[in-house]
């Protein structure tokens, strides 16, 4: 029985650039990353970022302007497609409406020289893998969205390819499934040990399966961490804002010692973490979730009025009027009774609010 | 990088390209033969010593054309890259410089050397007088030039252009050599002989006085004077058809999508008829309802007791013939605009208290006006084109296309007459075809796009639609009535004096008969039929792979001077088949490309002719087919040959096949370009019918183009089952896609 290998391989960019055509401005402007074998990492960014040219130079779909891009430490800059050894799984999936899901699957094993035999056993273990084992018969028209976008994943693996590729996979999924599908992702990902590169808009879907996120905004890399980095984190007003939601304060630094820094905000003076910060005009983040309405007046709080209560459910939501423009905060105590007018104290919690590098 | 290495010390399709030019150069006859290449006669006819036998190297080595020898020594020189890769720099720069040289190099030869040496006079000053001539070039020569052509791409493949892709640059190298030397070549070479006098020599000043000569372009008709000049005839006509088929092909549209008429695939089905009828025969139908002894003209003098004129040939007739036959490409059209336009928008108007007629005129009109533009167009272009109708109707009215033709064939034979025509009717149709493009653009005429646009079509108010019902009725009745004239026509013994039934015309054209060989086809027709049918399935497989490769060169692959390569490949549907016709002719009729009076010459006008069809309808269907299904094959490891091969190909299989019936279907209808390329051994239905009718032998024409009628509808029906169909299911792609219509203009027949 054949079995599905991992080739894993790194992918590195060395400030790679990438002008369409006659354009002056570039899709992606100058960037380096490194991404190690085995990991799953994320491009995350707001449409015509250059994510996707990003994975489609990867892929070997586009070639790079400038730059050098290297897998598995070999330099593949100037190689199409064809000759890279990075399969894709596409958003609309791209299986070949006139094949059956075992030709699909078998298409990229035909041009790989291996004999009939083993084609076969490839393409039925990929089939097996994903949980489509007796559906190799059936066209893709026969398939849910779902189970064709399972083929697609199962077509990319055989290949056993040092990347493999994934172009806003759940796209075009409901909600429930595409939970259900990135978790599947997840797992072959980590069980067969694979080195992959996925593209989404979507900053759940990218906390929730990746090792790592590259952030990109404008042609350029914004942001380049784990998960927990970027959330807690976050480097940029942008970045804060794009992944989750953020308020952002001006405020001063009045004081660096030792890495952590005193910062003053209105009647606040708060202790956090400098991250290289000098003295003198700042910005930081806080999320709405760290973020407690206290009763006015109370310590170490800003003076602020309830302007709107919304219940959603699960929990509250505020906007909060204050001197520092309106702060957005959600409380999971879905019992605790404001009406909008009400004067509230605006506290942080610990760790709440963190210094904007960018 | 994937495990595929290539271990072989020299490129595999260097050693391809190679092989095949040493075979061209050692192994066949360099020039044309008498014969036909695949019977072999040559191999026993003193092969391979013989001078008109001789494959180029056994040329040489006699001390014979000696000329041809540095391209055996440019033919070696890819060898130099052994154990070289592809990424070398010198494997690229070595390849374009050999194949670049190789090629110039074979055309110069080509073109320097003429039928009495030396073409240019810096040549004898260079090298002295030569005593030798050329022939037309060959086999060899064929193969030859390929090689070079092929190497030349692969080096700039290799030094990475496009991509780096061997065959897509293979591709465009090989679309480009063929266009160039079969669209362009011939129509630079007919300008040039624009300008030469009756006695040889170059003049401009001759050139402009007949260019600009009354004949062309006189004002007699309005100054009271016989005629107006044959450009204007021309133009007033094609200006005429265009209006009248636009104003029908809206009416038919609207019909079928704004009125709940419940036949509209009857009408669509009414479509295909001026498609298979070669475009003569409307003009013929015409001369039998309203001719001198057409039955309608006869009916009325005898009622009115009128005396019986000619009315009708001239301006009167074409325009009926022309509006006729080309009013179904109109509504082809307009059937595209109107459905194209977005419900939701005359939904819009209606909620904004718009009535019926309000939408209509301040929505949807406007709405359709560049499909409008475009179906005028379309007509305009046909009629110049238009070649068949004219010659049977036109009676006095001279027109462009028939002038050309007189020209060529009549007792002036004026080359440079004829050529000066043609430049003037080009310029007609290539502006138009310039307007067409650029003024319209290519999307503008749907506005359907998304999804989301569920509504339907508001119905035209009451008396608007009796209006169009009762002239679309009208036409209809109208169009029948000429299939049924032809029909009919072709029992009745003589039109206009013995209207007895027989089968007379059937017997003498179609009779087959026995003897000690078999099946004797005794019938006069056999003889073109056979050859039509032959020409026809022959170059209707070669447009069509000819049509698509460049479509899919143009959906799917980006290149510099793609938009140049497009209007280049498009081109020759603006050519109308008079011209083309004239210019093959003067190009083609001597070395090195020395072509007429074959078979070859035919298939070639027909690949170029119909090539705008097949890339139309490829690039149509290829639009639908999302490019992540190219993409994702190429990221599987498939080369772009093999994309092309298994995953774009299979899905193309209407387009293929409409591709291979129009271009049949066209091959069989066409009469303008193969009527100046006929020949007594290559004789075409068309213009073995297009003779009955100046003999006045309608029986046999009328009998003879219904047979064709016939068979057309018998081998589109058996295209269909050849091909194919395979149920695909492409529900999920269909809903991915953008949902913009796509409107196939469609070439008609000229």
């Amino acid at each position: 029985m054949a079995e599905i290998k991992s080739n894993a391989a790194s992918v590195e960019f060395r400030n790679v650039t990438k002008v369409y055509g006659k354009s002056k401005v570039p899709a992606v402007n100058d960037i380096s990353l490194f991404i190690e074998a085995g990991n799953l990492v994320t491009l995350l960014g707001p449409s015509g970022c250059g994510k996707t040219t990003t994975l489609r130079m990867i892929a070997g779909l586009e070639l790079a302007t400038s730059g050098q891009i290297l897998i598995g430490g070999a330099d593949v800059t100037r190689l199409p497609a064809t000759d890279r050894d990075v399969s894709m799984v596409f958003q609309s999936y791209a299986l070949f409406p006139h094949m059956t899901v075992r030709e699909n699957v078998e298409y990229g094993l035909k041009f790989s020289g291996f004999s009939k035999k083993d084609t076969a056993d490839k393409a039925k273990a990929g089939l097996e893998l994903v949980g489509l084992g007796g559906f190799g018969d059936r066209l893709p028209s026969q398939l849910s969205g779902g189970q064709q976008q399972r083929v697609a994943v199962a077509r990319a693996l055989v290949l056993e390819p040092q990347v493999l590729l994934f172009d806003e996979p759940l796209s075009n999924l409901d909600a429930k499934l595409r939970r259900h599908v990135r978790e599947e992702i997840r797992e072959i990902q980590q069980n067969l040990g694979l080195t992959v590169v996925y593209v989404t808009h979507d900053q759940e879907e990218a906390l929730a399966v990746s090792d790592r996120i590259i952030v990109m905004n404008n042609a350029v890399i914004a942001q380049d961490g784990t998960p927990r980095d970027l959330y807690d984190a976050p480097s940029s007003a942008f970045v804060a804002d794009f992944i989750g939601e953020a308020n952002i304060f001006d405020c001063r630094i009045t004081d660096v010692a030792k890495d952590v820094a005193t910062v003053e905000l209105g009647p606040l003076s708060l202790k956090l973490p400098a991250r290289d910060q000098r003295p003198g005009p700042a910005r930081l983040a806080v999320r709405p979730g760290r973020i407690e309405l206290g009763s006015a007046g109370a310590p170490r709080t800003l003076p602020g009025t309830l302007h709107k209560v919304t219940y959603v459910g699960s929990h509250l939501e505020f906007v909060v009027d204050t001197e520092f423009g309106a702060v957005f905060a959600i409380s999971t105590t879905v019992d605790a009774q404001f009406e909008a007018g009400q004067k509230v104290g605006v506290g942080f919690c610990e760790h709440g609010p963190v210094l904007l590098t960018g | 990088m994937r495990a595929k290495a290539s271990t072989a010390p020299l490129h595999p399709t260097v050693v391809l390209w190679t092989a095949v030019g040493l075979i061209g150069f050692v192994l066949l006859p360099w020039y044309g033969l008498r014969d036909n290449f695949f019977t072999l006669s040559w191999l026993f006819d003193g092969y391979p010593f013989d001078d008109n036998v001789a494959p180029a190297l056994f040329l040489v080595l006699q001390g014979q054309k000696l000329w041809l020898a540095p391209l055996g020594i440019l033919l070696l020189a890819p060898l130099l890259l052994w154990r070289r890769k592809k990424a070398d720099p010198y494997f690229g720069h070595l390849l374009i410089a050999v194949g670049a040289a190789g090629f110039a190099y074979l055309m110069l030869q080509g073109f320097g050397i003429g039928l009495r040496g030396f073409q240019w006079s810096w040549l004898t000053a260079l090298f002295g007088e030569l005593d030798d001539r050329q022939f037309g070039m060959g086999w060899g020569a064929l193969l030859v030039s390929g090689a070079f052509l092929f190497l030349c791409t692969l080096g700039l493949a290799g030094r990475g252009a496009v991509g780096g892709d061997e065959f897509v640059v293979g591709s465009i190298g090989f679309i480009v050599a063929v266009v160039g030397i079969f669209i362009f070549m011939p129509i630079v070479q007919m300008l040039g002989s624009a300008l030469v006098t009756q006695d040889g020599n170059y003049s401009l000043g001759v050139f402009f006085a007949k260019l600009f000569s009354s004949r062309l372009w006189g004002l007699g008709c309005v100054s009271g004077g016989p005629r107006c000049g044959v450009a204007w005839n021309s133009l007033f006509l094609a200006v005429l058809v265009g209006l009248l088929t636009t104003a029908l092909g809206l009416v038919f549209a609207l019909v079928v999508t704004r009125t709940g008429f419940r036949y509209g695939s009857l009408l669509r089905a009414l479509t295909i008829l001026p498609i298979i009828t070669p475009p003569f025969v409307i003009g013929l139908a015409i001369i039998l309802l309203f001719g001198l002894s057409g039955v309608i003209t006869q009916g009325f003098s005898d009622l009115f007791g009128l005396q019986p004129t000619r009315w009708v040939y001239g301006l009167p007739g074409l325009l009926i013939a022309q509006v006729l036959a080309f009013t179904p490409i109109a509504f082809l059209v307009m059937i595209g605009v109107v459905e194209g336009v977005s419900p939701s928008m005359e939904e819009a108007a209606q909620t904004l208290r718009a009535s019926r007629w309000q939408t209509f005129v301040t929505v949807s009109l406007p709405l359709m006006r560049p499909g409008l533009a475009n179906a005028f167009l379309l007509g305009f272009i046909e009629s110049m084109a238009d070649f068949g109708n004219p010659l049977v109707l036109g009676g006095n009215f001279d027109v462009l296309s028939t002038e050309i033709f007189f020209a060529i064939v009549g007792a002036q034979y004026d080359q440079a007459q004829a050529a000066i025509l043609a430049i003037v009717l080009l310029f007609f149709t290539l502006a138009a075809f310039y307007a067409q493009r650029f003024w319209l653009g290519q999307k503008s005429y749907t506005t359907v796009s998304g999804k989301g646009d569920s509504g339907i079509h508001p119905h035209l108010p009451a008396t608007f639609r009796n209006a169009i019902y009762a002239i679309a009725g009208l036409w209809t009745l109208f169009t029948l009535l000429i299939y049924v004239t032809i029909f009919y026509g072709s029992f009745v013994k003589q039109w206009g004096v013995d209207f007895s039934l027989t089968f007379d015309h059937y017997v003498e054209s179609f009779a087959v008969g026995w003897n000690q060989f078999g099946i004797h086809w005794r019938g006069a027709a056999w003889s073109s039929f056979w050859t039509t049918m032959e020409i026809a399935l022959i170059s209707a497989p070669l447009t069509a792979a000819i049509g698509l490769l460049t479509a899919y060169l143009l959906v799917r692959q980006n290149f510099r001077g793609k938009d140049a390569f497009e209007f280049g490949a498009m081109l020759s549907f603006a050519i109308p088949g008079t011209v083309i016709g004239v210019s093959y002719v003067i190009a083609f009729n001597v070395p090195p490309i020395e072509l007429t009076g074959t078979g070859i010459i035919l298939v070639l006008s027909f690949i170029f002719r119909n090539m705008p069809v097949g890339v139309r309808a490829g690039i149509a269907s290829m639009s639908q087919i999302d490019r992540s299904l190219d993409e994702s094959s190429l990221t599987l490891g498939a080369n772009s040959w093999q994309t092309f091969r298994k995953v774009v190909l299979p899905l193309l299989r209407p387009a293929i096949l409409a591709a291979l019936i129009y271009s049949f279907v066209r091959a069989m209808t066409a009469i303008s370009a193969i009527i100046f390329l006929v020949s007594a051994q290559y004789n075409m239905s068309t213009s073995y019918i297009v003779g009955r009718v100046e003999n006045n032998e309608y029986g046999i024409a009328i009998a003879y183009s219904a047979v064709l009628i016939g068979v057309m509808l018998a081998v589109i029906g058996l295209m269909q089952l050849a091909v194919g169909r395979r149920n695909i299911g492409r529900r999920h792609m269909e809903t991915d896609l953008s949902q913009s219509r796509t409107n196939v203009g469609v070439a008609g027949a000229g």
